[in-house]
């Protein structure tokens, strides 16, 4: 287990390596030039000129791709031309605040998807089950940014239970209370859609493994109800389900783009969503590498967790 | 049943969950702090190296130029310097700097400082330039060197007479920074800005505010507030939302379908202020219909201005009526009418020009910097000019790649463009764009080809003169020359607007469209 694990953090290096060139690549396609962008109405083509051979993007992009990896392989991301800073400084600063969001959002659709599927299928077609059904529909179907104004809108500027954005009070923020506090919208709305198709899969495999005869067997041996479906049953069903819970996770970290948008969260996604926005290609070089490499661990650590479950399952 | 408690207990966690909801409100902005939001995160707090109205918000309140705009005009004013000569020739500035300011870091403000700041910025040998690049170093291009004569005088020597000069040095590419903090910071500084201004830099969280506070010893009287919070709130609906909850005092550029709904819900206050903004239609003089005159008046004659300001723009934006907009009240030509909305007089030139149903290709942007609604105002045009016949497609284009295209020139992409400018100085919309030198040929802006030997001649004369009463004739001249020549067609003047809560006082927005909270305060709850 521990060479399948080596072998499988061995091989982040060529996805991120592949990553990157698709990056540059995207960057280099898509219209508009950075030095456009940072000069605005004042582009004259002389201005232009001037500026792109201050920032080295006169040179062919293959050069400048070699440029940029060899300084990765020596720890500098390079500078952001928009912010003026090191890429690294401000991904680090803004990568804490999009896992702390996607972390959150993935207990939460974890804990409520199991939970929401697990009765769904032990009452199939109960009163529950059809209630927990149509809120699992609903959630699926409703766009996330729109969720997010309309929870805004009832419990921060309505209800003022919440703030509307941002991760601390603006001002004398600071703390874990604060930060629960900030963090519960954002979280909830990212997680709904997660959520549902979290349950929609529980109650199918639970379902499944009710009928299976181990199960029955465990029931004819007496063990409480409780034991048969949380012991046997869902550990079962587990091995089917946290797969999903991983790939769960490229769509939380995807979805923090938009979430961070309408929240205002000082997050890696809207840093990304405004680095596109000015071309600024070192910036979403660096964003979109971490955002990356977070997703191939999560889901590593998903297939270890699914091979813990059920040794069977080849490494 | 056993597993009824499970989810009991499930209920419960989720309940505990909810008990978290209620919690204790969180520190109360203090009567003395002003929180503003903003509507990006600004790229640095070194004003030679930003050119978004976004950035100069905060470095107006952080520096002080050697001049800057009197309170409410777009005249000039003395700031760091008391007061300055002019040579005969127009082609030296002499400063005398205002007595014992002292930057934030406690550096003495001195000639020696000044000259650091342009040198910086003009000079590629300075042992700074490299904290650059300075995209707009090209407003001071005409200076040749600067001298400092003496610690409180400093000389401005130009290659040629520039009478742009003074409102460059007012617009934030003027602002002087601290030579030490720019030594110590290197390519850091802006982070870490040091100035003389009103307020003085406290913190930068990324992307969730800049905080500066009140500078005691300010030389122009120390502001009432104890700090300013600046905050991005990039997306409108957030910053609106915000505003409502009272997470805001201060917001500035208000959607109009906004205005609206914070005029029911009570409490605020409106702010609009005309500004040197202009919004256009670039023409395709070289080739196509537009090579007619009548043809470019009749399209002036066509558009419905009126309906398009209180129709699309919702209220946001005046009539343009000349190429200087009317807030240079020095420069503007007052009796200057805009071409009324004629449809009959345009049908009327376009059959005198045999352009009668001609096809045109329209240009325009999906968005971009002054561009206001730029989809909807084209499809108004559009179907403007189709009640005089005129078939009009549209080619829309992302503002990065629009600009790229446009400040190419239009020969061969279109017959028209918009366009929209905000400029400081009546002196720089028609110089960059109008004049024969100014073609895209030779690196300037007059992507539409307009070519008036008179124009040039004006346009060079106003630049050189040191009179401004002499600039301003000149100026009217030109506008009454271009209004009839056409080489656009004028549509709009952006109102610049911004929302206060009722206990934000002493707030003024400025022609300029810089932000001064220099006397703003906040009254108690």
């Amino acid at each position: 287990m521990l060479s399948y694990a080596l072998r499988r953090l061995a091989m982040i290096v060529p996805v991120l390596l592949g990553i990157s060139v698709i990056v540059f690549l995207i960057m280099a396609m898509i219209p508009g030039d950075p030095a456009l962008a940072i000069l605005g109405s004042f582009a004259t083509p002389e201005n232009t000129a001037q500026l792109r051979q201050d920032l080295g993007l006169d040179r062919p992009l293959i050069e400048q791709y070699v440029v940029w990896l060899g300084n990765l392989l020596q720890g500098d991301f390079g500078r952001s031309y928009s912010l003026n800073r090191p890429v690294l400084d401000e991904v680090i600063e803004r990568l804490g605040p999009t896992l702390l969001l996607a972390g959150a959002s993935l207990i939460l659709c974890t804990i409520l998807g199991l939970a929401a599927g697990v009765v769904s299928a032990v009452r199939q077609y109960g009163w529950q089950d059809k209630a927990l059904t149509l809120a699992v529909l609903v959630g699926l179907s409703t766009p996330s940014f729109w969720l997010g104004l309309i929870l805004v809108l009832i419990f921060s500027v309505g209800l003022r239970w919440f703030p509307v954005s941002g991760m601390y009070a603006i001002y004398g923020g600071g703390g874990l209370t604060d930060l629960l506090h900030h963090l519960v919208l954002p979280a909830v709305t990212l997680a709904v859609v997660a959520t549902g198709v979290i349950a929609r899969l529980t109650r199918s495999t639970m379902l499944e493994v009710l009928r299976q005869d181990f199960v029955r067997t465990a029931r004819a041996k007496g063990l409480t109800e409780r034991t048969v479906i949380l012991r046997h049953a869902l550990r079962n069903a587990l091995v089917n389900i946290v797969p999903i819970i991983g790939i769960q996770t490229g769509f939380v970290l995807g979805g923090a783009v938009y979430i961070e948008t309408v929240f205002q969260w000082p997050g890696i996604g809207r840093m990304l969503v405004t680095a596109i926005s000015t071309r600024d290609i070192l910036l979403v070089q660096g964003g979109v590498l971490v955002v990356a490499a977070c997703y191939v661990l999560i889901n590593l650590a998903a297939d270890l967790i699914q091979h813990m479950l059920d040794p069977r399952i080849g490494t | 049943m056993a597993w009824k408690n499970g989810w009991k207990a499930a209920c419960g966690a989720l309940l505990m969950l909810a008990a978290l909801s209620p919690s204790p409100a969180p520190a109360q902005v203090p009567d003395d702090v002003l929180v503003v939001g903003q509507i990006a995160e600004p790229k640095s707090l070194d004003p030679h190296a930003v050119t978004a109205t976004n950035d100069f918000r905060i470095l107006m309140n952080l520096y002080d130029g050697l001049v800057r705009f009197r309170s409410g005009t777009l005249e000039i004013e003395p700031a760091l310097a008391e007061k300055w000569e002019i040579s005969p020739d127009g082609k030296t500035y002499t400063f005398t700097l205002r007595r014992g300011v002292k930057f934030h870091d406690g550096t003495p403000f001195d000639a020696e400082a000044v000259k650091f700041n342009f040198d910086r910025m003009l000079d590629d040998k300075h042992p700074q330039h490299d904290t650059g690049p300075f995209p707009l170093a090209f407003f001071f291009s005409a200076v040749e060197r600067t001298e400092a004569a003496d610690p409180r005088t400093v000389v401005f020597h130009l290659k040629e007479p520039y009478a742009p000069l003074l409102s460059n040095l007012a617009y934030p590419t003027g602002l002087i920074v601290s030579p030490e903090a720019v030594r110590k910071g290197g390519k850091d500084y802006g982070r870490k800005p040091v100035g003389t201004g009103a307020y003085r830099f406290t913190e930068w969280q990324s992307n969730t505010k800049v905080v500066v506070e009140r500078n005691p010893d300010y030389w122009n009287g120390a502001p009432k507030l104890q700090a300013v919070i600046f905050r991005p709130l990039t997306d409108a609906n957030t910053r609106l939302t915000e505003l409502l909850a009272g997470g805001l005092d201060l917001m500035v550029e208000v959607p109009p379908d906004a205005v609206d709904l914070l005029g029911k819900a009570g409490g605020f206050k409106l702010h609009e202020q005309a500004g040197p903004h202009l919004w256009f239609l670039i023409l395709n003089t070289r080739e196509g219909p537009f090579k007619d005159v009548r043809v470019r008046q009749a399209i002036n004659y066509a558009i419905d201005k009126e309906a398009l300001v209180k129709g699309v723009l919702q209220g946001t934006a005046t009539v343009a009526d000349s190429i200087v907009p009317a807030a240079f009240e020095w420069a503007h030509d007052d009796k200057l009418q805009p071409y009324p909305h004629d449809p009959d007089r345009a049908r009327a030139l376009l059959r005198e020009a045999g352009a009668e149903g001609a096809e045109l290709k329209f240009l325009v942007a999906e968005g971009g910097s002054g561009m206001l609604a730029p989809v909807p105002m084209a499809t108004a045009i559009q179907a403007d000019l189709a009640k005089v016949g005129l078939k009009v497609t549209i080619q829309t284009y992302e503002w990065n790649t629009y600009l790229g295209l446009v400040n190419q020139g239009l020969a061969g992409k279109g017959d028209m463009a918009e366009m929209a400018w905000m400029t400081n100085d009546p002196d720089t919309l028609p110089f960059l764009t109008l004049r024969t030198e100014a073609l895209p040929e030779n690196g300037g802006f007059n992507s539409g080809y307009y070519s008036n030997p008179e124009i040039d001649k004006l346009l060079l004369q106003a630049r050189q003169s040191t009179d401004r009463d002499a600039r301003a004739e000149l100026y009217r001249q030109v506008q009454r020359i271009v209004r009839e020549d056409a080489p656009w067609a004028f549509v709009a003047n952006w109102k610049q607007n911004a929302v206060t809560t009722e206990r934000v006082q002493g707030f003024e927005l400025q022609p300029s469209f810089l932000l001064n909270l220099a006397h703003v305060s906040k009254a108690a709850q």
